[in-house]
């Protein structure tokens, strides 16, 4: 059932140490100020699952939060490296990361079967390449009518989905709408949530016959973070900001320059720090 | 026109060959520049789709990321990534897929995720994404990607999508049905599969470039066609179209920070 609270307390009930938990967003709608609280609150030893893990696993990474990540592309999209994840991979910095790869089909078909209640997804893929060598997870089950080798993988059941959304009503249902990603399988396979929206409103907007709606009795915590996806975006609310993104290349390169950045832009802030960028934007657009 | 870039006469090379009614699967980066060359010249109705889940979409500028606001804006519809892998290229919808990579080798390989060994890389990678199926669900395999010895080499680190395997029938004794890679367009040379042996030959060589070159920059000893073309150089109309998106991106990107 959902529950409207603060970003703290639903972070602070939702997320504990050693849980896995899957921040998910394909380039849109990444839970940017969330991943912050998590930060904030020093959770420790999480396994983050995500099929593009970016900024904000690299952070969680850098600051020593993660010690597993289930992933199938971890880098800055058209930018480069994630500085961070690659120090915790190639050094060990600032602690040692298991991983667990794959490759889109097999997380996006992993999250589909966590939402469907099934213990694994079968799809046809990982043919000939190397993955499955350093993936023990990555199985093959022969089709019984065809006799047809699929792939097989674990179905992904998370402790905690953390996603963001444009909007939610008082009732807690919810609204996604653009890029959609897996944030609905997501959620469905997770035994807990916290969905971050642009806003709460009174009603749900007109809306197509077959608009992308989490129900509320679906979701756990619903928490209203105003730019909150912030550098990604939120489509109809503000757009992503690419230049920061190029940026962050820079920011992250190096230990000392990174920290100091989390000190000064996380740590020492709060989730209300993110207003002011679906704000700019509002503005600009009145 | 001589005054183009080696890598502007990539991107044209690689929308060259693109057609019009294609149905095709967009990596990030130089196969997005090259496939939205195409769309913007000779083939105004292809049909490109995104990993994000953005079906025929029509971006004024190019999107940084592969779900770009941009992308879902101008398509004729989005769906979910679970979706996408599944009906669309499971399913066998999708005609061309374009990739790049960081490594290639002579069967056409690709390697996106790490130099040296896995538990102690050199260099990690980002990974292979979406490569590893779309290379065996898409009908056929265009590559781009920027020749060089550290890029071209003999043996890969790491096998993140399979090209042509081990050369000859090694491909479909995996029990893959489709194509594989049919093309390989760098910044020097085209290349196809050998007919017998799958190995990747040059069939066309970019005005001024030499054999030499092609050779110098890569791991592996270079097979040439025995009748090797010169590729056209990019026409007017071509290299107009091709700066005038990056000028659009390069402004967009700047706008919105």
């Amino acid at each position: 059932m959902a529950r409207i609270s603060s970003l703290a307390e639903a972070i602070r009930s939702a997320v504990r140490d050693g849980d896995t938990v899957a921040l998910e967003g394909f380039t849109h709608l990444i839970p940017h100020a969330a991943g912050h609280e998590i930060l904030r609150q020093g959770r420790k030893g999480l396994t983050l699952i995500r099929m593009t893990p970016d900024l904000v696993y690299d952070q969680l990474i850098g600051m020593g939060c993660v010690s597993k990540l289930v992933f199938s592309w971890g880098g800055n999209p058209g930018v480069g490296s994630l500085h961070r994840l690659r120090d915790a991979i190639e050094n060990g910095w600032p602690q040692k990361l298991e991983l667990e790869e794959h490759s889109h089909a097999a997380m996006a078909n992993a999250f589909e079967a966590g939402a469907a209640g099934l213990p694994c997804a079968i799809f046809r893929g990982y043919i000939g390449g190397d993955l499955p060598k350093v993936n023990s997870n990555i199985k093959r089950v022969t089709c019984p009518f065809t006799g047809e080798e699929l792939a097989a993988v674990p179905a992904h059941r998370p402790d905690v989905a953390v996603i963001h959304a444009q909007r939610a009503d008082k009732a807690g249902n919810v609204m996604i709408e653009g890029v959609l990603g897996v944030q609905k399988e997501a959620v469905l396979a997770s035994k807990r949530s916290v969905v971050t929206v642009e806003e709460i409103v009174d009603q749900l907007p007109e809306r197509s016959l077959n608009a992308v709606v989490l129900p509320h009795w679906t979701v756990g915590h619903v928490v209203e973070v105003p730019g909150g996806a912030y550098p990604s975006y939120a489509q109809g609310y503000y757009p992503r900001n690419n230049n920061f993104y190029k940026e962050w290349d820079a920011i992250s390169r190096e230990r000392e320059s990174f920290l100091a950045w989390m000190k000064e832009n996380v740590l020492a802030k709060g989730p209300e720090a993110f207003a002011r960028y679906a704000r700019k934007h509002r503005m600009a657009a009145e | 026109m001589t005054d183009y870039k080696p890598n502007e006469m990539m991107t044209v090379a690689a929308a060259r060959a693109l057609k019009n009614d294609d149905v095709c699967f967009v990596g990030i980066g130089q196969p997005s520049a090259a496939c939205n060359l195409a769309r913007l010249t000779h083939a105004p109705d292809i049909t490109l789709i995104y990993e994000s889940g953005t079906l025929a979409t029509r971006p004024n500028i190019l999107p940084l990321s592969i779900g770009d606001g941009e992308l879902c804006e101008t398509a004729l519809t989005t769906v979910s990534v679970p979706e996408m892998f599944r009906y669309w290229l499971q399913g066998g919808r999708i005609k061309v897929g374009f990739l790049g990579g960081a490594q290639i080798d002579r069967y056409a390989n690709l390697n996106t995720t790490v130099v040296g060994p896995y538990d102690k890389p050199k260099v990690r990678l980002p990974g292979g994404g979406g490569a590893p199926e779309i290379a065996t669900s898409c009908g056929e395999i265009f590559i781009i990607m920027t020749q060089g010895k550290r890029g071209f080499v003999d043996k890969l680190d790491f096998v993140t999508s399979i090209g042509h395997v081990s050369g000859g029938d090694s491909r479909a004794r995996l029990g893959v049905k489709t194509k594989g890679p049919t093309k390989l367009i760098t910044d020097l040379a085209l290349f196809e599969p050998d007919p017998e042996t799958k190995e990747m030959t040059v069939v066309s060589i970019h005005p001024g470039v030499t054999r030499e070159q092609i050779q110098d920059n890569s791991g592996w000893t270079i097979k040439f066609a025995s009748k090797v073309a010169e590729t056209p150089p990019p026409t007017k109309h071509e290299l107009e179209v091709l700066r005038d998106l990056h000028a659009r991106t390069h402004r967009a990107h700047a706008e919105a920070a």
